[in-house]
C-alpha cells in the first residue's frame, strides 16, 4: 500500500505482531516469545501428567485391580511423577513467567543470554518428547525417585531412556537459572536497586539459586544410575561394596531443594497478586524477599527427612528433623506477611485474587502436614501412605499449580493483550479449590488409617475415601481444562487489555499490552519504592 | 574491526555491562559444575572411607607417575591460557594465538597420556570388561575401579571441550575474527573454563591416585 505513515505506524509494533510465521516463533530470542513456547510445552506436559493421574484415580475407584494391571499402574504413576516434576512443575512459573516477566519487572531489554534462552526450551522439548516417548513405548515402573536397587537391577521398563531425557531436561533448568541470576544482576535498570525489586523478581533469585546448585547433583547421580544400570559399576550394588542407600542421599540432595523450585516461584507471584489485590504496599517487604532466600539455603539442608525410615542414623534423623522445622519459620513468615497485607486493605475481589487465596489456604494445610512428617515419631507411621501423596499434593499441586494459573490470569492481559472473561475465571478458580479439597483431603485419612502409596488394589474397607477421592479428581479436571476454553476465546473476543487492567503497580504495568519487542518505549528510570500503592490510596481518602 | 566498532549486544548498555554477565555467567556455570563434580568426589571419598583396605588394593595397582606427568602438562596448560589472557589484555594477537595453541596442544597431551594409561589398565585387567585377567580381589577394590573410569572419563569430556574451544579461540584469533583486547572476554570465559577444569582434576588427583597409597 502506499500511503503516508500515521501515528499508528510510528509507535513501535507490539512483540506479537513484530514477525508472524512459525519460524519467527520457533528462532525467536525474544524473552517473551520464548515465554509463550514455554507455556505451550507445559501446558501440554500438564495434560499428559493429568492424563496419567486421571487413569490412576479411575483404577482406584474400585478396590479390586481391574483396569490396570499392577505393572501398568506402577507405570502410570511414574509418567504422572516423571512428567509432572521435571516437564511441568520445574519449568512452569520460571520458565513462563519469570523468562516473560523478569526483564520487564526490572526494566530491561531482554534477559542476559537471549540465545541461551532458546536453547533451554529446545533441551526442555528434545528431554520431554524423548521422556514421553519412552514412557509411552514400555514405561518405566520405578516411580519418578528411580530408588535403587529396583532403577539399576531389577526395573525391566526404559529407565535409562528416561534418565537420558531427565538429564537433558536439567540442562535447560541450569541455564535458565544462570540466565535469570546474572539478568537479575546485571540488567536492572538506573534507580532499580535491589530492595525496589518486585517479590516475583527475589523468588526467581532464590529459585535460580537453587536451579544451579541443586541440578547438577541430580546429574550425576542420574549418570551413575544409568552407568550401574547399563555395565553393573557396582556403585550401588552392595555385591561390590556399593551402598543403595547413597543413591537416596543423593537424589534428594537434588529432589528436596526441587520442591522449593516449584513452590518458590507460587509464592512469588501470589506477593504480587496480594499486593495489586489489595492495593497496598505488602507487609514486611523484607522479610518477605529474605525468606526466600531463607527458604533456598536451608531447603539444602533438609534431604534426609526422606529417609527416617531408610536406615540412616538416628542421630542424622534427629538433626534433618529439627531443620526440616526450621523451613517453616520463613514459610509462615510469607502466610502471615500476606494476611496481614489484606488487613484493613483496599480490596479488589478478581480471579487472580481468588487463585492467591487458593494458593495460601492449600498452602498452609500442605505446610502444617509436612511438619507431621517432619516428627520422627509421626513419620515412623504416616511414612509412605497416602498421607505423604496427600501432603505433597497440596503443596505441589494445590498450591503451586493455583499459583500458576493465579499468574496466568493476572498477566494474561499483558500478555496476550485481551482480558479473559472474568466470571469464568472466578468459576475456575472456586473449582479448583473444592476440587482439589474433595480429592486430597480423603487422602490423609487413607494415609493416617494405613492406605499404603502405590498400590492399584486396596481392603474394600477404604473405598469409601478412594471414591470421594476420585470423585473430586473429576471435578478438578474439568476445573484445570476449563481455563483452556475460555482463555483461547479470549485471544479472539476478549476485549482488549489496557496499559494497566488492575491498577496495579510495577514497570510491566508502565508499558503497552502486550509490550513492544524492546518492553520499554522510552528509557526507564526507577524513582519509585516497590509495591508503591499507599501514598496514592491515601490521596484518594483525603 | 576495530576496538572502537565492538558493539554490545542490543540487551545491555554497554561493553562494560555485557562483560559484567558474561563473567557472572561463566562463575555460575562453573559453580554448577564444581556441584557435579562434587557430587563425584562424594562418592569416590565415601567409598575409599568405608573400605580402606579394598581401596589400598586398587590404589597399589595405579600409574600414579603418568598421571603426575598429566597433572604437570594440565597445569601448565593454565598457565599458557594465563599468558594468553595477559596477550589478550595487552592487544598481541600474535603472542595470544601462540599460547592458546600450546594450551590446546598440552591438553591434548593430557588426552594422549590418559589413553594410554587406560590402554595399560585394561591390559591389566583393572578396567570392566577384561575382568579374568583382574589382579584384583575384593568387589570393592573393583568399585573403585569402575568409579575411578567414570570420574576420569567425565573429566576427560570437559578437558575434551577445553581443546576445542582453546582451538576453536586460536582459530578465530588466526583469522582476525577476534580483536583484542575489546574482546578479551572471551579469552577471559574460555581461560576461567580451563582452570576450573583443571582445579577439578586437582581433587581428583589426590583422591584417586595419591592419598593412602602404600599406607
Amino acid at each position: 500500500m502506499n500511503t503516508l505513515p500515521t501515528a499508528a505506524d510510528a509507535a513501535p509494533r507490539s512483540y506479537l505482531d513484530a514477525a508472524h510465521g512459525l519460524r519467527s516463533w520457533l528462532f525467536t530470542v525474544d524473552h517473551k516469545r520464548i515465554a509463550v513456547l514455554y507455556m505451550l510445552a507445559v501446558t501440554f506436559f500438564f495434560f499428559v501428567g493429568g492424563l496419567a493421574a486421571s487413569l490412576i484415580r479411575i483404577e482406584l475407584v474400585t478396590s479390586e485391580g481391574d483396569l490396570l494391571t499392577a505393572d501398568g499402574y506402577n507405570r502410570a504413576f511414574t509418567l504422572h511423577g516423571v512428567i509432572m516434576v521435571w516437564f511441568f512443575l520445574i519449568p512452569s512459573i520460571p520458565s513462563v513467567f519469570g523468562n516473560f516477566l523478569v526483564p520487564l519487572m526490572i526494566g530491561a531489554r531482554d534477559l542476559a543470554f537471549p540465545r541461551l534462552n532458546l536453547i533451554s526450551w529446545y533441551l526442555l522439548m528434545g528431554g520431554g518428547l524423548f521422556t514421553l516417548l519412552a514412557l509411552v513405548l514400555g514405561g518405566v515402573d520405578t516411580g519418578w525417585t528411580f530408588y535403587t536397587p529396583l532403577s539399576t537391577m531389577f526395573s525391566n521398563g526404559h529407565v535409562v531412556a528416561v534418565i537420558c531425557g531427565v538429564f537433558v531436561a536439567g540442562f535447560s533448568s541450569i541455564l535458565t537459572g544462570i540466565n535469570l541470576i546474572v539478568s537479575i544482576h546485571t540488567l536492572r535498570a538506573p534507580g532499580m536497586t535491589w530492595f525496589r525489586l518486585p517479590l516475583f523478581v527475589w523468588s526467581m533469585y532464590a529459585t535460580s539459586i537453587i536451579l544451579v546448585l541443586a541440578t547438577p547433583v541430580l546429574a550425576i547421580t542420574l549418570v551413575l544410575v544409568a552407568a550401574e544400570h547399563l555395565f553393573g559399576i557396582g556403585v550401588f550394588d552392595p555385591r561390590l561394596g556399593g551402598d543403595p542407600l547413597l543413591f537416596q542421599h543423593l537424589f534428594w540432595f537434588y529432589s528436596h531443594p526441587a520442591v522449593y523450585i516449584m513452590i518458590l516461584p507460587a509464592m512469588g507471584v501470589v506477593s504480587e497478586l496480594i499486593t495489586a489485590s489489595a492495593h497496598k504496599r505488602i507487609f514486611g517487604y523484607r522479610f518477605v524477599a529474605f525468606s526466600s532466600i531463607a527458604i533456598a539455603i536451608i531447603g539444602f539442608m533438609v534431604w534426609g527427612h526422606h529417609m527416617f525410615v531408610a536406615g540412616q542414623s538416628m542421630y542424622a534423623s534427629m538433626v534433618f528433623s529439627l531443620l526440616s522445622f526450621l523451613v517453616s519459620i520463613p514459610s509462615a513468615i510469607k502466610a502471615y506477611n500476606w494476611t496481614a497485607t489484606l488487613y484493613k486493605s483496599d480490596l479488589t475481589v478478581h480471579a487472580p485474587f481468588l487463585f492467591a487465596l487458593t494458593f495460601v489456604g492449600l498452602f498452609i494445610v500442605g505446610g502444617v502436614t509436612g511438619l507431621f512428617l517432619a516428627l520422627l515419631a509421626a513419620d515412623l507411621h504416616a511414612h509412605d501412605t497416602y498421607f505423604v501423596v496427600a501432603h505433597f499434593h497440596y503443596i505441589m499441586v494445590g498450591a503451586a499449580v493455583a499459583g500458576y494459573f493465579g499468574a496466568l490470569h493476572f498477566w494474561w492481559p499483558k500478555i496476550t493483550g485481551r482480558m479473559y472473561p472474568e466470571l469464568w475465571g472466578r468459576i475456575a478458580a472456586v473449582m479448583i479449590f473444592c476440587g482439589f479439597n474433595l480429592t486430597f483431603f480423603p487422602q490423609f485419612l487413607l494415609g493416617y488409617l494405613g492406605m499404603p502409596r502405590r498400590y492399584h488394589s486396596y481392603p474394600a474397607d477404604f473405598q469409601f475415601l478412594h471414591v470421594m477421592s476420585s470423585a473430586g479428581a473429576s471435578i478438578l479436571a474439568v476445573a484445570y481444562a476449563l481455563p483452556l476454553f475460555y482463555l483461547a476465546w479470549s485471544l479472539r473476543y476478549g476485549q482488549r487489555a489496557a496499559v494497566n487492567p488492575w491498577g496495579a503497580a510495577g514497570l510491566e504495568w508502565r508499558t503497552a499490552s502486550p509490550p513492544p519487542v524492546h518492553n520499554f518505549n522510552s528509557p526507564v528510570v526507577v524513582d519509585f519504592e516497590a509495591y508503591d500503592y499507599a501514598p496514592e490510596a491515601a490521596r484518594d481518602r483525603l | 574491526m576495530t576496538a572502537s566498532e565492538a558493539r554490545p549486544a542490543e540487551q545491555f548498555e554497554d561493553l562494560r555491562q555485557q562483560a559484567e554477565a558474561d563473567r557472572l555467567g561463566m562463575w555460575l556455570f562453573l559453580a554448577s559444575e564444581t556441584m557435579m563434580f562434587g557430587g563425584l568426589l562424594l562418592v569416590l571419598w565415601f567409598y575409599r572411607l568405608s573400605h580402606p583396605r579394598e581401596t589400598a588394593e586398587a590404589l597399589a595397582s595405579m600409574h600414579w607417575l603418568l598421571a603426575t606427568g598429566n597433572t604437570a602438562l594440565l597445569l601448565t596448560g593454565s598457565l599458557c591460557m594465563t599468558l594468553a589472557l595477559a596477550a589478550a589484555r595487552e592487544g598481541e594477537a600474535r603472542v595470544l594465538r601462540r599460547w592458546l595453541w600450546v594450551a590446546a596442544l598440552l591438553g591434548l597431551g593430557f588426552l594422549a597420556g590418559k589413553s594410554v594409561e587406560y590402554g595399560l589398565e585394561f591390559q591389566e585387567g583393572l578396567l570392566p570388561g577384561n575382568d579374568p585377567a583382574s589382579p584384583l580381589k575384593s568387589g570393592a577394590a573393583r568399585l573403585f575401579m569402575n568409579v575411578y573410569l567414570t570420574a576420569t572419563a567425565l573429566h576427560g569430556v570437559h578437558i575434551l571441550v577445553a581443546v576445542l574451544l582453546v582451538g576453536g579461540l586460536a582459530w578465530r584469533v588466526g583469522r582476525g575474527n577476534l580483536p583484542v583486547p575489546a574482546k578479551a572476554v572471551t579469552v577471559e570465559m574460555i581461560a576461567l573454563y580451563w582452570h576450573v577444569v583443571d582445579l577439578i582434576w586437582l581433587f581428583l588427583y589426590p583422591t584417586l591416585y595419591l592419598a593412602g597409597r602404600g599406607a
